[in-house]
């Protein structure tokens, strides 16, 4: 077994051989702009782009003429969202997302606000999903766009994208998901799911960084964006801007590996996953899983572990690479808003760890993971005036905090 | 995020972690922090009551790296010192023996008020036994 552990695959994961194998030539060989049209350069780039249009197109169950290119999930979803509020405004200027979307919709969303457009930011339930309820009461006849993130990126929790699909059907309001952590993970059908816009990402599901794609539905309804980066026209007028091809290709090469092995490495990474859950509650008290245990990525994992500040934990733990809800691994030094808004305390949130499996996660590498949380854990609680305090019998919940 | 080794050192091997009986007269116990914030210290003093001097320190810390080092090294420091001279010790003389960085130099102010806060209970226990209203006498700690 090679040290450090990488267990942060929701970070972004490396890039599988076969992708890189499959980019290499367009880098050097294959060099050229797919839009030149009358050299033959160009037609071998343009050739494998479509190829990989038509890979990425089957991953979600869409057709090759519905999928952008984007240099990735950030700007698909800005595009999906501005392109949205911009084009539909003689509709409506609502926008319906929730509050643990990544901060690459509700940024966007904020941004529209100071423009004038109204959003609603959904709560989350304890497990982690909206409240279908809560979702139909916030639609009126103003709204144009529903946005409601696949998977979370950080506790790996799945909205019921399916069932909002069908409200936002019912109601002719659009439905853009970010989908950047499922796809390529569990089955994502946007026909099935009734979904009119999808972002997604390659370095997500073993393809390079900076490609990405957001599907666009172009029957039933035919929805229209507003492009958001003009110039030459590229991407149906959607995107311009000259194609990332070896990026491009790595993005369709993942994605049809991703289709191919999905089932199988998925039933691996849901044991392994298991494995590690149980493994951990084995040996140590007073662990809280955040969100749903049933709706929930096979390879992701979201522990509190009671009474142990979250960066004291990764400092005791850093042949392992995971990350932390704690605030002191933040930039803004705040715990994490995701697990604030399951509204389990800050001091869980304080406390927690995100695990995420993936395609070169080894048995071995989870047991050693077991083991070194498990002695950290007990030595931090050792050290621990909670902890302590909790021994004793002393409800946490009703001391006096003397907070500086 | 980069530690120095005295971070390290501390959080690796902390000096006096533990607890003392927390009803002696003699001992003085500080509980500050909070857990929402992410760190809580629990720092304790045992006073020499005829010589005016800490015979021994203990400290429990919720928290990140830098807080568990600086409740350790606090500890360190105190051993051997009065209580006047305990009451001296300066937030920033933690943050430079540790190099701790800006966004951390609020676990050497939490530091600092735990050992505040320990000797403001070890004196209102001492003026208790002697029968001295709690008010009087001392300052009372910056909480």
């Amino acid at each position: 077994m090679k040290l450090p552990i990488y267990m942060d695959y929701h970070a972004t994961t490396p890039v599988d051989p076969r992708v890189l194998e499959a980019m290499t030539p367009f880098f050097t060989q294959h060099f050229g702009n797919a839009a030149s049209r009358n050299h033959a350069f160009g037609w071998e780039a343009e050739e494998a782009v479509d190829t990989a249009r038509k890979q990425v197109a089957d991953l979600i169950g869409a057709s090759a003429k519905e999928v952008i290119f984007t240099s990735g999930a950030t700007e698909s979803n800005n595009l999906a969202i501005k392109g949205v509020a911009e084009m539909y405004r003689e509709k409506g200027n609502h926008i319906i997302t929730c509050v643990i979307e990544h901060k690459a919709v509700i940024d966007t969303c904020k941004k529209l606000e100071k423009q004038g457009a109204r959003v609603t930011y959904l709560p989350v339930q304890k497990d982690g999903r909206i409240s279908l309820d809560e979702l139909r009461d916030a639609i009126t006849d103003k709204t144009i766009l529903i946005t409601i993130m696949t998977a979370n990126n950080e506790i790996g929790v799945l909205q019921p994208i399916a069932e909002i699909g069908a409200i936002a059907k019912e109601k002719g309001i659009l439905f853009h998901t970010d989908a950047v952590q499922a796809v390529g993970k569990v089955p994502v059908n946007v026909n099935d799911l009734k979904v009119d816009l999808l972002s997604l990402s390659a370095h997500k599901m073993y393809g390079p960084k900076g490609a990405g794609a957001l599907y666009v539905r172009r029957r039933s309804p035919r929805v229209l964006l507003a492009e958001q980066i003009n110039g030459g026209g590229h991407e149906r007028g959607m995107r311009s801007g000259t194609l990332n091809v070896p990026g491009i290709v790595g993005l369709g090469k993942s994605a049809e590996i991703a289709k191919n092995e999905m089932a199988a490495e998925s039933e691996r990474l849901r044991r392994l996953r298991e494995r590690l859950n149980a493994g951990l509650h084995r040996n140590l008290d007073e662990l809280y899983v955040n969100g749903s245990m049933e709706h929930r990525l096979p390879h992701s994992l979201n522990i509190s572990f009671a009474y142990v500040e979250g960066e004291s934990l990764l400092m005791g733990i850093n042949d392992v690479a995971v990350s932390s809800g704690s605030a002191c691994t933040s930039a803004s030094l705040e715990p994490s808003y995701v697990l604030k808004a399951l509204g389990a305390g800050d001091d869980l949130a304080h406390s927690s760890i995100r695990f995420g499996l993936g395609r070169w996660t080894t048995e071995e590498e989870v047991d050693y993971v077991i083991e070194k949380l498990t002695t950290v854990v007990r030595r931090l609680r050792e050290m621990s005036p909670l902890y302590e305090m909790v021994k004793e019998g002393v409800d946490l919940s009703k001391m006096q905090w003397v907070t500086h | 995020m980069a530690y120095s080794n005295k971070v390290i050192d501390h959080y690796e091997n902390p000096r006096n972690v533990g607890s003392l009986p927390k009803d002696d007269v003699n001992v003085g116990t500080g509980l500050v922090g909070a857990p929402e914030c992410g760190d809580v210290m629990k720092l304790q003093v045992k006073v020499n009551p005829d010589t005016g001097v800490i015979d021994d320190a203990k400290f429990k810390t919720f928290g990140c790296g830098s807080a568990i080092a600086s409740s350790s090294l606090a500890t360190e420091w105190l051993k051997g010192k009065t209580v006047d001279q305990a009451l001296a010790i300066k937030n920033t003389e933690i943050v430079a023996e540790l190099s701790l960085p800006p966004v951390k130099i609020h676990c050497s102010v939490l530091a600092e008020d735990a050992i505040k806060a320990a000797i403001a209970d070890y004196k209102a226990k001492q003026d208790k036994e002697k029968g001295v209203p709690a008010t009087a006498g001392h300052a009372q700690p910056n909480a």
